[in-house]
């Protein structure tokens, strides 16, 4: 009886190993489920206000108009139907409200029962006219055209050159901005924090004596714990304000104030990753050169570092992705503009701070929502392929050494 | 003789001075930017922590009073989420390093729990609230924060435990297995045993990590302002590290906020500096603990 | 005049004592084996001559070691123009990352010579020395990887050898290589003889007494006892040497 319970024990135990084993593997499924679920969602979907519809005459030839198009016509940035790939007309926009131009109130009514009839004659009569209105005022045998107004494609969210997901008649959903953001803020604090941090990872592994040594590496260990948020607060309180004196700004919230927190931040990781690949050079290696008579730094840089230029690498690779990925410390000093920046002095607006920021204001399920879920996509596959560049870098290392 | 000096000996020394002299500036650069950003906090924020700071309501829309919630508030996430990643990470990697055998099976758990480890923190709060407040209608609840934070901890604590394991020699293993014992069986009382000292140290670790943590709290559990302690785990909460990013940029009144600002992030660093420390110190003890027996 | 020598050297690692009261001349041109049991104190004794010890912490030296006639560690010896003039051969082949030409030529790289083809021309003469040129004549740019054990360790004795070294110090030059490589590397320690002074430490008895001229015993940071291989090896005149070259230890 006894070895039976035994045996049977031992193979619960193992059954809960191998789920706990699965779980880990599920939860990575399920990450990838949920964001692509909600994220793609934003395709294919109207940035147009909901119930609403964009009607044009019979004769109209344009079949569809981009949200970006129509934000300008609303602007009366675009006023000529040639511009949509139509005939050389100015085009006439139409709101609901406009329709008192039109007709007197007793005519539309009280309920604006008369509404549907008169929005029929409306669009019939006006060639050149794009008119928007509710859907529940469309009324039946309606003689206009409905168009594809704002729809969301991959061209318009990867191509679109402004985020402002709550405009309207037609929200803005173009990632440019966003991504320009991301990307000069994360180079500017690679550009700053590679070259202080490789510098730092070979004084510490090659240069240093142990004491300095051992005082040094868990300061800089410790300092990669403290929490983004306190980098953050650092950075709000000391940084910007510097800043916005050193350059005499307006506003001292900028990419540079974002790359220079981020840098910092990016350190400890550069650090650590490319001090572990040079402390790995094999000692009769180094030992080789500076017998033939080379000099410590000659043997540091014609031997240690082309021998550890793939740990260096991932490590750069590595400390890249974490400033992508990072969120609060950006949110907080970059100033969060959406808009696709010119120099590093403006204020700038990555994903993660996009998706901070606004996802608290929009409502679930949403357009809004989606589109902040797209955005966590992008950034997962970003990390996705980063986790990809750095094994593969460090497998080829392998097979060189074999 | 040719020992002497000579103009390319001459050189190489020089070259090699400069460039050890920019290496060791930089070098001390780096730590000086590290104690300032340090000592700059506790040097602003030492002077507002006091008893009352840490045991009294937030008062005066945030500008006067403590911040007793929020510490109560990050003790609960932290243990919550721990309660959940501390087991299944410790047996996820027990599974992935004793039981299964190198292959397909044992790549895909690790390639999983690599991805998982290098995505941003921001995701796991998107995540967290698609499935844990809305789907599954936790709401903003510490139950939902707990499980992000605790999917986020998890790889730390695989990882950790993981190189834990592996720290143990083989030679323990086979002694015990070639006595008849089962793989579990060694597991426990031999493997385990003398991995536990740096399983701990993963987990104090992981513990210093998530307690720091803001975006993946930000939808899933945190409240702006709540001046009153949860009582149940469906309960909203407010927790440090968003507490002190609410202070510092939408407080009623960021000027007038500021002390308080300063002491929320000393409490930080302190929480961070002590996982830290206890994390050596119960290393070195247990250490000493398996060596002696 | 004697090429190496050491007086009354001592050497210390932290408190331990590594060497004690080594006198000890090697005259230029002959080949000298240091034998003894591990940790007996010849493979630091034979980085002396380089000053590999250096670059361990925590070590000191007291006494003379002398090449040319020159306290080489007397103040303003430039130690990377003396690490040029000894060339050295470790235990396990170990090339640099680098091409094969490139592995030759560093040693002249690093000291300063830009001549491009004084260096092809250096680096095809060395490596046909040590008899490696027919066997990888049409492969310099490949990785020096890529080479088998026992030509490695050739190559990194050519390495060694392109800087024209007046000594070479070998640390158990052929452990990590099979018979074959071994016997090669023998031989070309034999023919090199007539150059370089050649100074090799080897746990290997046999070899010892195929390739030396003159034996060193250590034994626990002690010169037991130092003369003529053949005398060393037939008649010693201390009982510890003839125990350990019998086998009755090491």
């Amino acid at each position: 009886m006894k070895p039976f319970f035994k045996n049977f024990s031992e193979k619960l135990i193992e059954g809960l190993l191998m789920i706990c084993g699965t779980i880990t593997s599920l939860t990575v499924v399920l990450i990838v489920f949920f964001l692509f679920k909600e994220g793609l969602g934003v395709f294919n979907k109207k940035a147009v206000e909901e119930g609403y519809v964009v009607m044009v005459n019979k004769s109209n030839p344009v079949n569809s108009i981009s949200p970006e198009d129509i934000k300008n016509i609303f602007d009366s940035k675009i006023t000529s139907w040639k511009d949509l790939g139509g005939k050389n007309d100015s085009i006439i926009l139409f709101r609901l409200e406009d329709i008192s131009n039109y007709f007197t109130d007793e005519q539309i009514g009280e309920n604006f029962e008369g509404l549907p009839l008169l929005l029929n004659r409306v669009v019939d009569s006006i060639p050149q006219i794009l008119a928007f209105f509710p859907e529940k005022y469309l009324g039946k045998n309606f003689k206009g055209r409905e168009i594809e107004a704002g729809k969301i494609t991959f061209s318009t969210f990867f191509g679109g050159k402004e985020w402002f997901p709550t405009a309207q008649p037609a929200a803005q959903l173009g990632v440019m901005p966003l991504v320009m953001g991301t990307l000069w803020v994360s180079l500017g604090a690679i550009l700053l924090a590679l070259p202080l941090g490789l510098a730092a990872a070979i004084f510490l592994s090659e240069i240093a004596k142990d004491k300095v040594r051992r005082v040094m590496k868990p300061l800089i260990e410790l300092l990669a714990g403290i929490p983004s948020v306190v980098y953050g607060f650092f950075g709000l309180v000391v940084i910007v304000p510097a800043i916005q004196k050193l350059f005499n700004l307006p506003v001292g919230e900028t990419g540079l104030a974002g790359s220079i927190i981020l840098g910092i931040m990016a350190l400890p990781t550069i650090i650590t990753i490319s001090e572990d690949a040079m402390r790995n050079t094999p000692r009769a290696m180094k030992e080789a050169s500076l017998a033939l008579g080379a000099s410590k730094w000659q043997t540091i840089y014609k031997i240690v570092i082309p021998y550890s230029i793939s740990g260096i690498s991932a490590a750069a690779i590595l400390g890249i992705g974490r400033a992508i990925g990072e969120t609060m410390a950006v949110l907080m000093v970059t100033g969060n503009a959406a808009v696709i920046p010119t120099s590093i002095l403006e204020p700038m607006r990555t994903i993660p701070a996009t998706i901070a920021a606004e996802l608290g204001e929009a409502p679930d399920g949403g357009l809004h929502y989606k589109a902040l879920f797209a955005l966590g996509c992008i950034l997962f596959i970003i990390t996705l392929v980063i986790n990809l560049i750095v094994e593969f870098i460090s497998g080829s290392k392998k097979n060189r050494r074999v | 003789m040719a020992i002497d000096e000579n103009k390319i000996t001459r050189s190489k020394k020089r070259n090699q001075s400069i460039a050890f002299c920019v290496f060791a500036v930089i070098g001390f650069l780096i730590v000086a930017i590290l104690v300032t950003v340090l000592s700059f906090i506790v040097i602003k924020g030492i002077g507002v922590i006091n008893w009352d700071f840490i045991t009294k309501m937030p008062e005066d829309g945030m500008t006067k009073g403590g911040i007793y919630p929020a510490i109560i508030g990050t003790l609960c996430l932290v243990g919550g989420s721990m309660i959940f990643a501390f087991p299944i990470g410790v047996m996820a990697a027990i599974c992935m390093n004793e039981y299964v055998k190198d292959g397909i099976l044992k790549k895909i758990i690790k390639q999983m729990t690599n991805n998982l480890s290098g995505v941003p923190s921001i995701v796991f709060g998107l995540f967290g609230m698609a499935l844990f407040v809305n789907k599954l209608g936790f709401g903003d609840s510490i139950l939902a924060g707990s499980l992000t934070l605790g999917l986020l901890a998890l790889p730390v604590v695989i990882r950790t435990t993981e190189e834990a394991l592996k720290a143990v020699d083989d030679t323990f293993r086979h002694a015990s297995l070639g006595l008849g014992a089962t793989t579990w069986q060694t597991t426990r009382n031999v493997v385990l045993p003398i991995a536990f000292p740096n399983i701990i140290t993963g987990l104090i670790l992981s513990v210093g990590r998530v307690s720091g943590e803001t975006a993946p709290i930000l939808f899933t559990v945190a409240a702006y302002f709540l001046p009153k302690l949860p009582t149940s785990i469906f309960d909203q909460a407010m927790a440090l590290p968003y507490h002190l990013y609410v202070l510092s940029t939408s407080g009623t009144n960021i000027e007038e906020s500021r002390p308080i600002a300063y002491g929320t992030a000393l409490v930080l660093i302190i929480i961070v500096l002590l996982t830290n420390i206890l994390a050596n110190i119960l290393r070195k003890y247990f250490s000493k603990k398996v060596k002696m027996n | 005049m004697n090429k190496l020598e050491s007086k009354q050297v001592n050497f210390y690692y932290g408190s331990s004592h590594a060497l004690k009261d080594i006198n000890l001349a090697i005259e230029a041109n002959t080949v000298t084996a240091l034998i003894g049991p591990s940790g007996c104190g010849k493979s630091t004794y034979l980085r002396l001559f380089n000053r590999m010890n250096d670059l361990i912490s925590d070590t000191r030296l007291t006494g003379e070691v002398i090449i040319d006639g020159v306290n080489i560690y007397k103040k303003g010896i430039n130690v990377d123009n003396l690490r040029k003039m000894t060339g050295m051969v470790f235990q396990k082949p170990n090339p640099f990352p680098k091409s094969i030409f490139e592995n030759v030529a560093y040693g002249l790289r690093v000291n300063g010579i830009t001549d491009k083809k004084f260096i092809e021309e250096r680096v095809e003469t060395t490596i046909k020395q040590v008899v490696l040129w027919d066997e990888v004549k049409d492969k310099l740019k490949k990785s020096a990887f890529e080479l088998s054990g026992g030509q490695q360790q050739r190559l990194c004795i050519a390495r060694a050898m392109a800087i024209q070294p007046s000594v070479i110090l070998m640390d158990e030059p052929t452990s990590a290589l099979d018979p074959i490589s071994t016997s090669k590397v023998e031989e070309l320690i034999h023919e090199l003889k007539t150059k370089y002074t050649i100074v090799i430490v080897t746990h290997n008895m046999q070899q010892a007494a195929r390739v030396s001229d003159h034996t060193a015993f250590f034994y626990l940071g002690e010169l037991v006892e130092y003369g003529v291989t053949k005398q060393i090896f037939t008649n010693p005149n201390v009982e510890r040497t003839q125990n350990y070259i019998t086998g009755r230890f090491g």
